[in-house]
C-alpha cells in the first residue's frame, strides 16, 4: 500500500493524479516502458493489473498455508479452509452479499454458464421437485439487451435452443441507451429471465437496474446482472439492487485470472440443481446415488481455487482501502475527459453516450477510414495498451454498423496525463495512415 | 522494429488502392473455370472473399471482396497483382513462401526475386497479432484455386 494513512486519503472525494502516481508505484507491472515510451495501460476493461498486496497475497498462501481445503484436520488444512472462507466473506461484503452467497468460479464466463446448465438439469426430466420453479419450457422467454457481451448471450442462446424457450433482446437506441419502452413491451408473462450486463464495455453506459428489476418482477422473472464492469469501478450492492443473481470477474479488478464469483439469493441457491459434481460437494453417498450440500459448496465440486481466492480478497481490500466511491468519481472524470477529447478530433465517432452524459471510465471509438487493428498497432508503437476488434459484442456493433472498434479503458492506476497522451496519439492516426 | 518498418509506404499504398476490390461488380469470366473462398479472422471479424480463374494453366483473373485493417487490404492487392498472369505452379510456389515468411516470427527474410512486392509484409512477421491479418486473403487464394482446378 502506499504511504498515505487510508482515513487521510478518504477524505477527498476524488483521487487526483498525485495520489494516483502513488497508486500506480503499488503495481510493477505499470512501471515497465514499451517500444521506448512510458507504458501507458488503457485496457483495464478487458483485464486490470495486480497490486503488490495481491501479488505477496497469493504468494504469501503458498508459502505459508497451502493445503486442501474443507478437509484434513491437520493444521495447514485449518490454515488454508479459514483463509479460503475469510476470502469469502471478504468478497461478498464487497458486492454486499452474504457469505453463503457467493460461489468462487473461474470468471464471470464459469458464473453464467453455471447458472444456464443448472436451468437445463433443472428441465430435465427426474430433475428434484423444488428444482422444477426453474425448469424452461418451448414458449419461454429469455430476455437480454443487445448490448450484451457474447458471455452473457450465447449461454442464452444454447439454453433456448436445448429446451425450446425463445432468446429475446432489449435493443438500444443511436446512443447506446436501452430502449425502456420497448422493454416494456417485451418482458412479460412468458418472461423467466432476464439478463443484463450493470454496465456496458463497449459504450460505458450505466443501466436502470431498478427500472429493468421493476419490469421483471411485475412479469414474475428471475433478473441475472452482469457486473463484470460495475464491480471493479464502482461501489456495488447486490442486495440494495435487488437482483436475483450476479457475476463478476477477478481479474478485472486487481485479482489474478482464474477466479470469480456468481452471486445468488440462497433461497434460489440451495433449490438449484448443481452444475459441477464430485467431491466437496455432497453430504451422502451411495454407489446410486448422492445428496448435496446447501450453497455455497453445493457448486464447488472439486478442490478449488484458493489462492486465488485469497488474492481477490486481498484485491478487493485494496480497493476498499481506496474507497470505490472515489474511484468511480475519478474514473468518471477521465471517462469524460476521454469522451470530450476523442469528440473533438475530427473523423472520430466516439459509441454510446456523449460527452456531459454518465458513463463509466472507458470509450470505445471509430476512426473514419483506420481500421481498429491499425489504430491499435499505432498507439502501442506510442507505448499505449488499448483493446481493438469487437470487444466480444458482435450484435452491438453491426447494431451500430461497425465491424470493429478501439477502446480506451481507465483504472484507479490512470493519471490524466495518461488519457491526453492517448488523445494526443489518437489525433495523429489518420494523417499516418493516410485517411 | 519501428512502426514504419511494419506500415511500409507499399502496403499503405496499396490499402488505398486495393487492387482486385470489386468482386460483387463482375462475373466470373466465361472463358475460364473459377473457385471462391470466404474467410473469415474471428478475432477481429475482418473477412474476405477471393474469387481465382484459371484458363490454360494460368490465372486469368484474381477479384476479391473484404473489410479489414490496412494490413489485409493491402495484402489482398498486392495478392491480385502478383497472381494475374502467374501459372498455377507459380501462384502456388508464392503462396508457400509467403506464408513460410509469415509464420517465421522474422527469422525467415523474404526473396523479393520470388515475392515481388509481398515481400514488404515481411515485417508483419514480427508481429504474431497481425500474421492472421496479412495471410487471410492468401489462404482464401490457395483455397479458391483448388477449388478451380477441381470445378
Amino acid at each position: 500500500m502506499v504511504a498515505t494513512p487510508a482515513h487521510l486519503r478518504r477524505s477527498a472525494i476524488t483521487l487526483g493524479n498525485d495520489e494516483v502516481l502513488r497508486i500506480r508505484n503499488d503495481f510493477p507491472i505499470l512501471q515497465q516502458h514499451v517500444n521506448g515510451k512510458p507504458l501507458i495501460y488503457l485496457d483495464s476493461g478487458a483485464t486490470s493489473q495486480n497490486p503488490l498486496s495481491v501479488l505477496e497475497a497469493e504468494q504469501e498462501f503458498y508459502e505459508q498455508r497451502n493445503s486442501a481445503v474443507h478437509r484434513g484436520a491437520h493444521h495447514l488444512a485449518v490454515e488454508a479452509t479459514e483463509a479460503f472462507e475469510n476470502a469469502r466473506e471478504t468478497v461478498a461484503d464487497f458486492v454486499g452479499a452474504e457469505w453463503d452467497e457467493l460461489i468462487w468460479t473461474s470468471n464471470a464466463t464459469e458464473g453464467l454458464n453455471l447458472l444456464t446448465y443448472s436451468f437445463l438439469n433443472a428441465s430435465l426430466p427426474g430433475a428434484a421437485p423444488e428444482a422444477t420453479r426453474f425448469a424452461l419450457a418451448p414458449g419461454d422467454e429469455l430476455v437480454v439487451t443487445e448490448m450484451e457481451h457474447h458471455a452473457n448471450l450465447i449461454p442464452w442462446q444454447e439454453l433456448a435452443a436445448r429446451t425450446g424457450a425463445v432468446v429475446k433482446f432489449i435493443p438500444i437506441d443511436d446512443a447506446g441507451a436501452l430502449d425502456l419502452e420497448a422493454a416494456a413491451g417485451i418482458i412479460g408473462p412468458r418472461t423467466r429471465i432476464l439478463a443484463f450486463t450493470h454496465a456496458s464495455n463497449v459504450l460505458g453506459t450505466i443501466n436502470p437496474v431498478a427500472a429493468l428489476v421493476a419490469l421483471a418482477r411485475s412479469a414474475g422473472a428471475l433478473v441475472v446482472l452482469d457486473a463484470c464492469q460495475s464491480a471493479p469501478h464502482l461501489p456495488l450492492d447486490l442486495k440494495a439492487l435487488d437482483v436475483d443473481f450476479a457475476v463478476f470477474s477477478g481479474h478485472k479488478m486487481l485479482a489474478p485470472t482464474g477466479i470469480g464469483a456468481l452471486y445468488g439469493r440462497s433461497e434460489l441457491l440451495n433449490a438449484m440443481p448443481p452444475f459441477l459434481t464430485g467431491g466437496s460437494m455432497i453430504t451422502t453417498v451411495t454407489m446410486e446415488r448422492a445428496g448435496f450440500l446447501p450453497s455455497p459448496q453445493r457448486f464447488e465440486a472439486g478442490t478449488q481455487r484458493i489462492s486465488q481466492a485469497v488474492a481477490l480478497a486481498a484485491a478487493v481490500n485494496y480497493l476498499s482501502e481506496t474507497g470505490m466511491d472515489r474511484i468511480h468519481a475519478w474514473e468518471a472524470e477521465l471517462g469524460q475527459r476521454l469522451v470530450q477529447g476523442l469528440e473533438s478530433i475530427p473523423g472520430i465517432r466516439v459509441l454510446g453516450p456523449a460527452a456531459g452524459q454518465e458513463r463509466i471510465g472507458l470509450a470505445a471509438f471509430d476512426v473514419a477510414g483506420v481500421h481498429a487493428h491499425d489504430v491499435g498497432q499505432f498507439l502501442d508503437s506510442r507505448g499505449i495498451a488499448v483493446r481493438v476488434g469487437h470487444h466480444c459484442a458482435q450484435p452491438l456493433h453491426r447494431r451500430l454498423g461497425l465491424t470493429a472498434t478501439t477502446r480506451a479503458s481507465t483504472y484507479l492506476y490512470n493519471t490524466t496525463d495518461d488519457v491526453d497522451a492517448f488523445l494526443n496519439a489518437a489525433a495523429d492516426v489518420r494523417a499516418y495512415f493516410q485517411a | 522494429m519501428s512502426l514504419d518498418q511494419l506500415y511500409q509506404q507499399i502496403i499503405l499504398e496499396h490499402a488505398k488502392a486495393r487492387h482486385g476490390s470489386g468482386l460483387a461488380a463482375a462475373a466470373a469470366p466465361e472463358d475460364a473455370s473459377s473457385g471462391q473462398s470466404h474467410q473469415l479472422n474471428p478475432t477481429c471479424g475482418d473477412e474476405i472473399t477471393v474469387r481465382v480463374s484459371v484458363a490454360g494453366g494460368k490465372v486469368s483473373e484474381l477479384r476479391w471482396d473484404g473489410d479489414g485493417c490496412s494490413i489485409s487490404m493491402a495484402s489482398a492487392s498486392v495478392l491480385t497483382d502478383l497472381a494475374e498472369g502467374m501459372s498455377v505452379g507459380e501462384l502456388r510456389t508464392v503462396i508457400d513462401s509467403f506464408r513460410e515468411v509469415l509464420r517465421s516470427r522474422g527469422k525467415v527474410p523474404a526473396d523479393p526475386e520470388v515475392l515481388g512486392d509481398a515481400a514488404a509484409f515481411e515485417g508483419v512477421s514480427r508481429y504474431a497479432a497481425r500474421v492472421k491479418c496479412a495471410m487471410l486473403s492468401w489462404v482464401a487464394a490457395e483455397d479458391a484455386l483448388g477449388q478451380a482446378l477441381a470445378a
